[in-house]
């Protein structure tokens, strides 16, 4: 009963947030460039523009005109692109792929990385190697994403030329119309650099994370009482311990998966990876406005359901929860 | 309670506080005197020339005295630039936050001190505009006023933009981080006092609670003063933010991009040094404070 009310509860907020992105998307269409000038130029006289524009609804109210942009956006029709001359959600979703490797390489290394660093850093906080990891994650910090990327493509890509900078090399065609990278070795060697990339602004701030909650949680009764128990020192550790860290942990990953999306557009840019973020970009300077919307809702869409999958899991491992507006 | 005396005595005491706090004032005073100290005034045409372009470091061979660090495409001294270009982002860290700090402020007291429907209403928003990213806010917001004006509106509103954009999606730092001191003191007695002898609720809020929260204020301040440059210098270097006829440290970067296939490092090199080493004492100066002024306070918890 619980879960099915915390669900209710997420439900109603996805929507409203959708809501709200969605009348930021009509009201840009609404206001950024003349659909008219980018479907018959500027030759026609200003009565058949009237008459184009009474039968395209653009002289139609505002709330009639949201409503239609709507009804088209839930069957999946954002207009088509200015540039492409193809609908723009289709553009997006060609470039989906990309940037979702992308994410999926990063993730992994951030996992791998944060999660033993920030565990060897809390149990051996004062040796010389915690040590150098904890100054070079506040020096990490302060280095934006955009120059480690340059930094990579300077290194690896120019000065040492062991890795591709650039693209996403050979891909393979699934049949679902997925093109994937990750079965060729020549995709694998483009994805290193942008994914070490991406996964770099991360990392020091998860395992400053990690070793700080795993010092507060070794320090609990609970813990201490396991220890007395006679549990060995790594059961201990990794199963009671570090399960609780995991919880704070996961709950500032839900929070940075917006910062994450933001990323992918600086990574993608510096290693021209054919993603979203990229397409976004070039999107915002040719002025290309119904695929701006496309992005914009996209990314939205994308940033709830994963909000909303984090929430879940987070109920799940948290071996205490309250789950938000159930009485306790 | 804390002593600036005491803090000061600590701050001596500190070597790494000690050289970030040497840095940060070289860097400002750089970016203060730049008309003064720099050798050349990169926005006056007059002293360009276009056969000064790509030069190398004064040390290197084909490099000029005049340029110490080189010049770029367009012939003007990096060293120059960099002066100039470091004050266009301190202005605008400062800025950002100055409007952070107001807004985040006065809702932080107003959540605070009302309680109730209004905090839970605040603090919600708070959270949702948290989860957002300011990063990602920031690139559509200015994506947006990119595609909406010609290039040169935008180039004259560009900073005025940008400090309101990074100001506005940051506020529920300052506004969480004021609420929490206001819930600690608003039981005290002195606000029960200022309360009984019926100072309306706005001076109790203002001239009585406010100064009592700012050492958290200030904690933060520092560190959001770094955030804001490196979102700036982000926003610059994907072509949304400043543009590159005025250049923060973000957009000489970006014209220095293209260059490093060339070969010609320094001019993306040098300014990436001072935006990383700007931001590096700033994120030192606050990690120190922190811990100085307010223990309980922990960076992952923001």
């Amino acid at each position: 009963m619980h879960i099915l009310a915390f669900l209710i509860r997420r439900a109603v907020q996805a929507v409203i947030v959708m809501f709200v992105i969605s009348l930021i998307g009509f009201s840009i269409q609404d206001n950024l460039g003349d659909p008219l000038r980018e479907l018959v130029g500027q030759s026609v006289s200003e009565e058949e523009r009237d008459a184009l524009r009474d039968e395209l609804g653009l002289n139609d109210p505002f709330f009639v005109q949201y409503v239609r942009f709507l009804g088209n956006a839930v069957q999946g029709d954002l207009g088509t692109s200015y540039f492409f001359k193809r609908p723009a959600l289709e553009v997006i979703m060609d470039k989906f792929p990309a940037t979702f490797e992308l994410v999926l390489g990063a993730v992994f290394i951030f996992v791998t990385v944060s999660i033993p660093a920030g565990i060897y850093c809390a149990i051996h906080r004062d040796s010389w190697f915690a040590r150098i990891i904890m100054t070079g994650s506040i020096i990490g910090i302060s280095i934006p994403v955009f120059l480690t990327a340059i930094f990579m493509v300077w290194l690896f890509g120019v000065e040492l030329g062991w890795l591709p900078a650039f693209g996403r090399g050979d891909t393979v065609a699934l049949p679902w119309g997925w093109d994937t990278g990750l079965l060729t070795l020549d995709g694998w060697s483009h994805l290193i650099l942008p994914s070490i990339t991406l996964s770099s602004i991360m990392l020091p701030l998860f395992i400053r994370l990690i070793r700080a909650e795993m010092l507060e949680t070794m320090g609990t009764d609970y813990v201490r009482f396991a220890r007395a128990k006679g549990l060995s020192t790594s059961r201990v550790r990794y199963v009671h311990a570090f399960r609780n860290t995991l919880l704070p942990v996961v709950t500032v990953g839900g929070l940075m998966i917006g910062t994450l999306i933001a990323y992918t557009i600086l990574t993608e840019t510096v290693f021209q990876w054919p993603g979203m973020g990229f397409l976004f970009l070039e999107a915002v300077n040719r002025v290309d406005t119904p695929l701006i919307i496309a992005y914009i809702i996209v990314v939205g869409l994308i940033f709830v359901v994963v909000n909303t999958l984090v929430d879940f899991v987070y109920t799940l491992i948290n071996p205490m929860v309250k789950l938000p507006g159930a009485k306790a | 309670m804390i002593s600036w005396r005491g803090v000061f005595k600590r701050f001596l005491s500190d070597p790494v506080a000690m050289a970030a706090g040497l840095v940060l004032l070289v860097l400002v005073l750089m970016a203060a005197l730049a008309p003064l100290l720099a050798p050349q005034n990169p926005y006056d045409l007059m002293q360009l020339d276009i056969m000064d372009s790509e030069m190398p470091p004064a040390w290197k061979p084909g490099g000029d005295e005049r340029f110490l660090l080189g010049t770029d495409s367009q012939g003007r001294g990096v060293l120059s630039t960099i002066m100039y270009g470091t004050g266009i982002s301190l202005l605008i860290g400062l800025g950002a936050v100055v409007v952070q700090g107001v807004l985040g402020i006065t809702i932080g007291l107003l959540a605070g001190y009302k309680g109730g429907w209004i905090d839970a209403f605040l603090m919600r928003l708070a959270d949702i505009q948290l989860s957002l990213s300011t990063l990602m806010m920031a690139i559509i917001a200015l994506a947006l006023f990119n595609a909406a004006f010609d290039a040169n509106t935008y180039a004259d509103y560009a900073i005025i933009m940008l400090i309101v954009v990074i100001g506005v999606a940051e506020w529920p730092k300052f506004a969480r981080t004021v609420r929490s001191s206001v819930l600690g003191e608003k039981n005290k007695e002195y606000v029960d006092a200022a309360r009984v002898i019926g100072l309306p609720a706005r001076r109790i809020m203002w001239g009585h609670i406010l100064p009592n929260t700012l050492t958290p204020v200030l904690v933060i301040s520092t560190i959001q003063v770094a955030e804001a440059i490196m979102i700036e210098a982000s926003l610059s270097f994907l072509g949304l933010g400043m543009p590159t006829d005025r250049p923060s440290l973000g957009s000489l970067i970006r014209s220095g991009f293209e260059f490093i296939f060339s070969g010609s490092w320094w001019i993306t090199f040098y300014p990436a040094i001072v935006l990383v080493v700007l931001v590096l004492a700033l994120n030192l100066l606050g990690d120190w404070l922190r811990d100085v002024l307010n223990p309980k306070l922990r960076r992952g918890d923001n």
